[in-house]
């Protein structure tokens, strides 16, 4: 029997992203259904009707939520190819810990960027460096976060990197200047297929924000 | 290779329900481990070398190696420990469920009750009904999930939900007299009020949980 799989996503969504990542990385045939956020589907509604958010996986109709516990539900299931956590429990561990950082911390740090002005953009500009920061000195001298190989931590960090722009636009920095190791590490995940073919342009993302914005009365 | 003593230790906190959480899970898996209260005023050396990041209690030291996060801690106990009991299922759907639940007791649970500490009026009336809501919306969760009856309430076949709602809703007696608010009503919540405490429990008992 053939899988059913389908992804109920938005594109902008870095959370959604990582999903697709996943399920690239792993070779598997979806379905993919963008939401319009102001006016969600029915199936939407009913597949997460707790958070009504998505990404939502579902896989032969049983939904999954939450992008991080998708993504370790997809590497159970297809876990005979393309292993995205580690098999070591201890270095399994290491690595929810560090993709709960970024959960955590850049997310947030990153939408203040965007949607504040004055001293606390400048703020919030100091909290994203000093995040990245961190993230930069675990990364240390390995290729990937994962070690030799593309794995969890980087799935839920490169999804930001198309963001990355626009919060470099609206904050006037760069952050090449103060994560230069962060930023080589992003264009080695950009040569994997995976990552090039979902992520979408910096300046889609950047025309996103503005209308969002407008939206919030922001400028 | 002979036998390797595990060495396992937990640095936590008396009032910390994330240690808590942890202590639970070592001792439902009868594992031995050294406990050493940190004084959170005056954090340990060895605490800020463990945890540099969020510098927090709960973290287990497993042969020298630091684990923190309390979930993750969890996680990382139920896959090196493989004995019985197992703190989540084995099919990759199952285990997926545990953590959505997981995250939501954290998040819309436990982190809005503390929310409730910090502020006042109609601003803490506003978090308060959102609490009342997530734990009705939890309530009905649980039929689902456990359709043969909440293990929680009956002490066998403890998991990962059990653990979280122990630890997470014992103090609720104590949270409900100081901010004067009824949390959990027998009534409304029939399967959480009587997930009082795994002390409370025939498992409890027999491991002699409360010290």
């Amino acid at each position: 029997m053939a899988d059913e799989v389908i992804l109920l996503d938005f594109w902008p969504s870095m959370f959604g992203m990582r999903v697709r990542v996943a399920l690239a990385e792993k070779g598997i045939k979806y379905e993919y259904r963008e939401e319009d956020l102001r006016n969600k589907s029915q199936l939407l509604l009913k597949m997460n009707p707790v958070h009504k958010k998505i990404p939502v996986l579902i896989h032969n109709g049983k939904p999954i939520c939450e992008s991080l516990i998708i993504v370790q539900y997809i590497d159970e299931v297809w876990n005979d190819r393309a292993p995205i956590l580690p098999s070591d429990p201890y270095q399994r561990a290491q690595a929810r810990f560090w993709a709960d950082f970024v959960d955590k911390k850049v997310h947030d740090a990153g939408r203040k960027i965007w949607t504040t002005k004055g001293e606390e953009k400048e703020a919030a500009k100091k909290e994203f460096i000093d995040v990245l920061k961190v993230l930069e000195e675990q990364l240390g001298d390995k290729p990937y976060f994962g070690g030799d190989h593309f794995g969890f931590v980087d799935i839920s960090l490169i999804t930001y990197y198309s963001w990355f722009s626009a919060y470099e636009i609206f904050g006037e920095f760069s952050i090449e200047a103060h994560c230069p190791k962060l930023i080589a590490w992003a264009k080695r995940c950009l040569q994997k297929k995976s990552v090039s073919e979902t992520l979408p342009d910096g300046k889609k993302i950047h025309g996103f924000i503005n209308d969002m914005r407008k939206k919030l009365g922001v400028e | 290779m002979g036998e390797k003593t595990q060495e396992v230790k937990l640095h936590g906190m008396w009032a910390s329900s994330y240690s808590k959480r942890v202590e639970l899970a070592l001792r439902i898996k009868g594992i031995p481990y050294d406990y050493i209260e940190e004084d959170l005023s005056n954090k340990s050396q060895l605490l800020l070398k463990y945890n540099p990041v969020h510098k927090k209690v709960p973290v287990l030291v497993h042969n020298g190696k630091p684990i923190a996060e309390s979930y993750i801690i969890l996680e990382y106990i139920d896959e090196t420990w493989k004995n019985s009991p197992k703190l989540l299922p084995e099919d990759a759907y199952g285990r997926a469920k545990v953590r959505f639940w997981a995250s939501f007791i954290q998040q819309q649970l436990f982190e809005n009750i503390g929310k409730m500490f910090t502020c006042e009026g109609e601003a803490q009336e506003k978090v308060y009904k959102e609490v009342i809501e997530k734990l009705t919306m939890f309530e009905t969760a649980i039929k689902e999930l456990f359709p043969g009856g909440a293990p929680f309430t009956n002490g066998e076949n403890l998991g990962l939900l059990d653990i979280l709602m122990s630890a997470t809703l014992t103090s609720h007696k104590a949270v409900e007299e100081v901010l004067g608010v009824e949390i959990l009503n027998p009534e409304k919540n029939p399967l959480l009020f009587s997930c009082n405490s795994i002390e409370g429990t025939s498992f409890g008992e027999r491991n002699s949980l409360s010290s």
